[in-house]
């Protein structure tokens, strides 16, 4: 009997390493033959901490929610007396969060466990590298890519096999092969899910593909947001070294290939591949100019190809299936599978993998079952603080590369944030013009100054100061800064601002003319009044922190407007929904 | 590696050597690897908890990368400190999903409980604040990590009161 348990960062978060403690306490004392295991996400992460008990024939039951406490119930009935735990077990409604997905990259994802490489072997791991350096000539290794039509999966979506056939072609015997793990879009999680999950699958990848472009040295960029993934990774690579897959001579071949991990210090701007480089190698994390590309000229001047962690992942069960199987799944120009974070105001949050072409809606309502307490559906924010803004009414957009990009937004990293009637389209576009205006590296004067000027407008508005011509002045500002600028960040700070401008141009004039923000969300704009429902019970004038409410005791309250601080203290308090916020 | 000593007479060289003897091993592996200097200020920092100019000063003469230079890439990224920090770290989430799921109002809990701004240490030197960009939780935001000597722990589904309970709760171990 094994007993897995899903660790996760958003597991460990839900205390599953408590809950894993108490399973190992309770086995130990009761002398029981089972062993406790761990995994990586599942992506089911509104359900976490997530217990599987593998019953010896094999079989499968999978609890969720267990924390520390209902570990003894599940021990005494399932593992000692082989009752399933009814009240425990995952529902046949949240089952289909997985079983309607179609899971590529995360196929391993809270299947195998990570720190073990036999696991990963065991479902048919390192088959794609041996099937590589026994019988394909590099160029078939491209060609197969190029089948498969696998595009890059960190945002821009550039087809995978052509950066590698340019950095082959380049001239030179010293390659390198970076895999670009430095998931900067606040909001995306999928990558961190592959590393803590499945790194063999990344190692892998990273392997043919040094193979195909004659690189031997690849180098792991990490967020250092992300120390388990790190310690996963080494492991990972320790074992893949022990057993021969990494390192010289690989399987007999001749090939060699060898990796190392460099932790990223925190710079949304890495993202971009030169600046990228420029950190591996040291320095800020700074852009330059293009031409020369990385297949040209890259880390240490030397030909580089750099390709994000899902893209990698892709690779190995590309090469396994056949390129015609992955090309297969998706639409005719956005082929295979995507993996997306859905997250925000969703009812069933967690990581989605799905063909691409199935519509915004199938993703939202179908797998991630709606919007949390039943409110009203107003946005999704694609592709983080380079993306946009997708409306309620474009609810059946298929997510493709092409369709997303029609609306403004971009499929990103993928990155799907779910926004309610209660959240300020204005705010939205503040909150990531602030984040930008953050992460500029300062280069280019339109990006550092542009997107401050940007903010400030935003900051305005969003305070109840917003002025006449601001909306004209933001737009005008958008396209200098997209103009003005030399790399991805500054060309598509403004978006999350277009986008909005575009669908939700009515918020920002609410905001400006009326002083009103019908989502509530913007202070300044709030106003907090008592009505009828009013029962005189005097709590929220002992909870008010400026002494802003009036009333006897059993009389309607009153809210003094020009001492109240909009805390929100007295709507908390309120038993009887007498105060109104509009 | 230095050999130019100290001038004055005392032994403030010697001194100097001691004060950075935690160090000397992370600069012999990699002062001389060209492309470290990031590496060499995580490890700085995960020692002496943030990045002095007495360091930034050391690991210039034991490189020979120019003070300003060091200072330059220190400054460019959100990682590094150049002020110390309490024994427990908050890094408070502010990514997409915890901000639409209302990590303002979680700051505001913060910043009031613990009389601090973003970015502060408290008088106790217990706790530092820092808003950071993502954790990667996003399906339980909002959230924040909490890093001390004993390693981080990740909190979830964050609200105004069972933000202040845990930092009490960490408050009273201490």
């Amino acid at each position: 009997m094994k007993v897995v348990i899903g660790q996760g960062s958003c597991g460990v978060a839900t205390g599953a390493k408590k809950t894993a403690a108490a399973f190992e306490k309770l086995i130990a004392e009761n002398n029981l033959d089972a062993s406790v295991e761990i995994t990586g996400c599942v992506g089911t992460c509104y359900l976490e901490p997530i217990v599987d008990v593998y019953d010896d024939n094999g079989e499968m039951t999978r609890y969720v929610k267990v924390q520390p406490d209902k570990a003894e119930k599940i021990v005494t009935e399932h593992l000692m007396n082989g009752n399933v735990c009814a009240e425990q077990a995952i529902s046949d409604e949240d089952k289909l969060f997985v079983e309607k997905q179609q899971r590529v990259v995360l196929r391993n994802c809270g299947v195998i466990n990570p720190e073990n490489i036999e696991e990963y072997i065991n479902v048919n791991g390192y088959k794609a590298i041996q099937k590589v350096l026994s019988s394909m000539k590099p160029e078939e290794v491209i060609e197969e890519i190029k089948i498969s039509g696998l595009r890059g999966r960190g945002g821009a979506g550039f087809p995978t096999w052509f950066k590698w056939d340019a950095c082959r072609k380049s001239p030179g015997t010293e390659k390198y092969l970076v895999c670009n793990a430095d998931e900067g879009d606040p909001g995306a999680f999928m990558d961190r899910s592959v590393l803590e999950g499945d790194p063999h699958s990344l190692i892998e990848g990273m392997i043919i593909g040094g193979y195909a472009m004659g690189a031997t040295q690849g180098v792991i960029y990490c967020r250092a947001e992300y120390p388990l993934a790190i310690k996963r990774l080494e492991i990972a690579m320790a074992q893949a070294r022990e057993k021969g897959y990494l390192g010289k001579n690989i399987m007999d071949s001749g090939f060699d290939f060898d990796l190392r991990i460099k932790a990223g210090a925190g710079a949304f701007v890495c993202g971009e591949e030169t600046a990228l480089i420029a950190s591996l190698e040291g320095e800020r994390g700074m852009p330059r100019l293009k031409p020369p590309f990385p297949a040209a000229k890259g880390y240490w001047q030397k030909p580089t190809d750099i390709n994000n962690v899902e893209t990698l992942a892709n690779v190995p069960w590309i090469i396994y299936n056949g390129g015609a199987a992955f090309g297969a799944m998706g639409t005719e120009k956005s082929k295979g599978t995507k993996v997306f974070a859905l997250a925000g105001k969703i009812k069933k949050g967690g990581l989605v993998e799905v063909p691409m072409g199935l519509t915004l809606k199938d993703v939202i309502y179908g797998i991630g079952g709606g919007i949390k307490n039943d409110k009203k559906f107003k946005a999704v924010q694609m592709g983080g603080p380079s993306g946009g803004c997708i409306p309620a009414e474009l609810i059946d957009t298929p997510v493709t590369y092409e369709d997303i990009n029609k609306t403004g937004a971009i499929v990103g990293s993928g990155g799907m944030i779910v926004m309610d009637e209660d959240t300020c389209m204005v705010d939205m576009a503040r909150y990531f013009l602030n984040f930008t205006r953050d992460e500029s590296c300062g280069k280019c004067n339109y990006c550092r100054i542009g997107t401050k000027r940007m903010l400030e407008i935003l900051e305005r508005i969003t305070e109840g100061k917003g002025k006449d011509g601001d909306i004209e002045l933001l737009e005008e500002l958008a396209m200098k800064i997209k103009d003005g600028s030399m790399c991805g960040l500054g060309q598509t700070a403004p978006n999350p601002v277009l986008t909005t401008l575009r669908y939700f141009r009515n918020e920002y004039e609410d905001h400006i003319y009326n002083k009103k923000c019908t989502a509530g969300s913007c202070k300044a704009l709030v106003t907090y009044s008592i009505n009828d429902a009013c029962k005189g019970c005097t709590l929220c004038s002992k909870n008010c922190p400026v002494e802003a409410i009036s009333g006897s005791v059993k009389e309607k309250h009153v809210i003094d407007t020009e001492k109240c601080i909009k805390c929100g203290k007295c709507l908390e308090t309120c038993k009887f929904g007498a105060i109104v916020k509009e | 590696m230095s050999e130019k000593g100290c001038s004055c007479g005392c032994n403030c060289e010697q001194s100097r050597q001691a004060q950075f003897k935690d160090l000397a091993p992370v600069l012999e592996q990699y002062a001389k690897v060209p492309g470290s200097l990031i590496t060499i200020l995580q490890k700085t920092q995960d020692i002496y908890g943030y990045l002095s100019m007495d360091a930034i000063n050391y690991i210039s003469e034991m490189t020979g990368i120019k003070p300003a230079k060091i200072y330059g890439v220190a400054t460019f990224y959100a990682q590094f400190r150049l002020k110390p920090i309490g024994k427990n770290l908050i890094m408070l989430c502010q990514g997409t999903a915890c901000h639409v799921n209302g990590s303002e109002i979680i700051e505001e809990a913060v910043c009031e409980y613990l009389e601090i701004k973003d970015g502060e240490t408290t008088k106790d030197g217990l706790f530092t604040l820092n808003n950071v960009a993502c954790l990667g939780c996003c399906s339980l935001a909002p959230v924040m990590m909490v890093k001390n000597a004993d390693g981080d722990e990740t909190y979830g589904n964050l609200t105004k009161d069972s933000v202040k309970k845990i930092l009490a709760e960490i408050r009273e171990r201490a």
